[in-house]
This record gives C-alpha cells, sequence and structure tokens, in this order.
C-alpha cells in the first residue's frame, strides 16, 4: 500500500521527530544575545560515560564531554 | 483466510459486547473502584501485606468538561527545564500550529497540535506576551485547559538579529551545496527556523 499521509521532509529524509526537534532547539539557542545564551549552553550541557559491556564485564569506557578537560 | 475474517470479528465484538459491563472507561470517571475479587485472593496470600496500589488509585481523576464555557483558558506552558506558565487564566493564546497560526480561546476543541518554529503570544486583557517557540506540541482539552510543551522558548528581545541574519545566509548557501538528504534536510530546517526568527523579529 502506498503511504497516505504526506510525510514532514526530515521524516522523508530519514530524521527522527526528537532530533528534527533538538536541531531546532540549538539553532534558536545558537541566536540568543549574550548573557541567555551562555546560560542556555551552559544548561545543556551533558557529561556522560559509556561502556559496552562484553562476556559480562564492561569494557574501557568511553567518556562524553562538553565540559573540556574534564 | 477471509472467509474466516468475519466470523473472527463478530466473535472479537462479542466478546468485548460481553465485558462491557465490566469494561474500564476514560479517566473522566473515577478510578475508585478496586477489583474485590483480587483483593479478597491478595488477602488469602499475604493476608499481612497490604494489596498493591495500581498507578489509576494514585491519579486524579481527569476534570470533568464543564457544561457551560468558562470564561478563561487555563495555560500552563512548561520547556524541559522551568515552568514558564502554570495555570496561569488568560484570555487566547496564539500558537504557531504546523497548520498555521492557531488561535485558542476558552471553549476550544480538544486537539493536539504539532508546533512549528514561530511566535507562541498569550493575551491576557490588554497583556500580550510573546514568545518565540523552537517547536513543540500543545494539547488542548474539552475543559478549557491548554498544555503547551516547548523544547526552548525564549522571549522575543532575548534573540540577536545579526547572528539570525547570519545563521540565514549560512543554512540557505548550505541548502544549496548540500547533496545527501540527511545535509538537505538539516539545512532546510536551519532556513526555516531563522526565516521563522526573522520573520518574528521584523513582523
Amino acid at each position: 500500500m502506498a503511504s497516505s499521509a504526506a510525510v514532514p521532509f526530515w521524516r522523508a529524509a530519514g530524521m527522527t521527530y526528537i532530533t528534527y526537534s533538538n536541531i531546532c532547539a540549538n539553532l534558536v539557542r545558537n541566536c540568543l544575545k549574550e548573557p541567555f545564551k551562555a546560560e542556555a549552553l551552559s544548561r545543556e550541557k551533558v557529561h556522560f560515560s559509556i561502556s559496552k559491556w562484553a562476556d559480562g564485564k564492561p569494557e574501557k569506557p568511553i567518556l562524553r564531554s562538553d565540559t573540556p578537560g574534564v | 483466510m477471509l472467509r474466516q475474517a468475519s466470523r473472527l470479528l463478530s466473535r472479537s465484538v462479542a466478546a468485548g459486547s460481553s465485558k462491557s459491563a465490566t469494561a474500564r472507561g476514560f479517566s473522566t470517571e473515577v478510578p475508585s473502584t478496586i477489583d474485590s475479587t483480587f483483593v479478597e485472593s491478595w488477602k488469602k496470600v499475604a493476608p499481612n501485606m497490604d494489596p498493591p496500589q495500581t498507578p489509576s488509585s494514585f491519579m486524579k481523576p481527569r476534570p470533568s468538561t464543564a457544561s457551560s464555557i468558562p470564561t478563561k483558558l487555563t495555560v500552563n506552558f512548561v520547556l524541559p527545564y522551568a515552568s514558564e506558565l502554570s495555570g496561569k487564566e488568560v484570555d487566547m493564546v496564539i500558537i504557531p500550529a504546523t497548520t498555521g497560526q492557531m488561535g485558542v480561546l476558552p471553549g476550544h476543541v480538544p486537539t493536539i497540535a504539532e508546533l512549528k518554529p514561530g511566535i507562541m503570544s498569550v493575551h491576557e486583557g490588554t497583556d500580550v506576551n510573546k514568545y518565540f517557540v523552537s517547536s513543540g506540541f500543545a494539547f488542548l482539552h474539552a475543559n478549557s485547559v491548554a498544555d503547551i510543551i516547548a523544547v526552548e522558548a525564549v522571549p522575543l528581545e532575548n534573540i540577536d538579529p545579526s547572528q539570525v541574519q547570519k545563521g540565514l545566509a549560512e543554512f540557505t548557501q548550505k541548502l544549496a551545496a548540500a547533496s545527501t538528504d540527511l545535509e538537505k534536510a538539516e539545512a532546510q530546517i536551519g532556513v526555516e527556523v531563522h526565516s521563522a526568527m526573522n520573520a518574528a523579529l521584523t513582523g
């Protein structure tokens, strides 16, 4: 059966709604005036570590961080 | 296989209708009826423990729809990091739905609207508060409560026009140069968001 609903262009390109929404939010944040921009960007910083598990043991974790030097 | 379809359908409908006496209604009905047979069998097995609570016992029943249209719209406008407006009574909000600017008055038809980047304005008497919303959803309920959720919403004064122009030029150029579908989509999003911000600042 052919798809009946008209999909948005980003969904047709393989993007999910969350990705689309986050891109929009990032673009808006980048266009803010100064103290608000610094606040917004610091609010959205993430810092986490991921480890894949193999044979029931965690392998070396990968650290993802927006705060440099951590 | 399809010959059995009508028999299967009628069988499931019959089963559904026979259970309709005990079928659960919508949450507008107060979920206070506890299943007594379950409670009795629980007490036989574990007499010293309270029967487990179900999510519905924690829920407040959905407020019923007033018979006459309320005079004010109650707005809850939330962002992931802050509750911008909480239970505020206003006259009207205009939300940037993907289908166009939608004005919401008290007594609006229950709607779920996806929002596009644009201006949301809250009208209270003669005061108008405008926010630029990056994207989100608006849930309009039958009892004149509007829940608007956005990922990022800023007052228009906080947007820097020069950065908007720069971004618009950059993404227009990226759109022309894009090769893969994904790049095109990202550039297109950039163009749309920046044009919306531009229109918001100049309009």
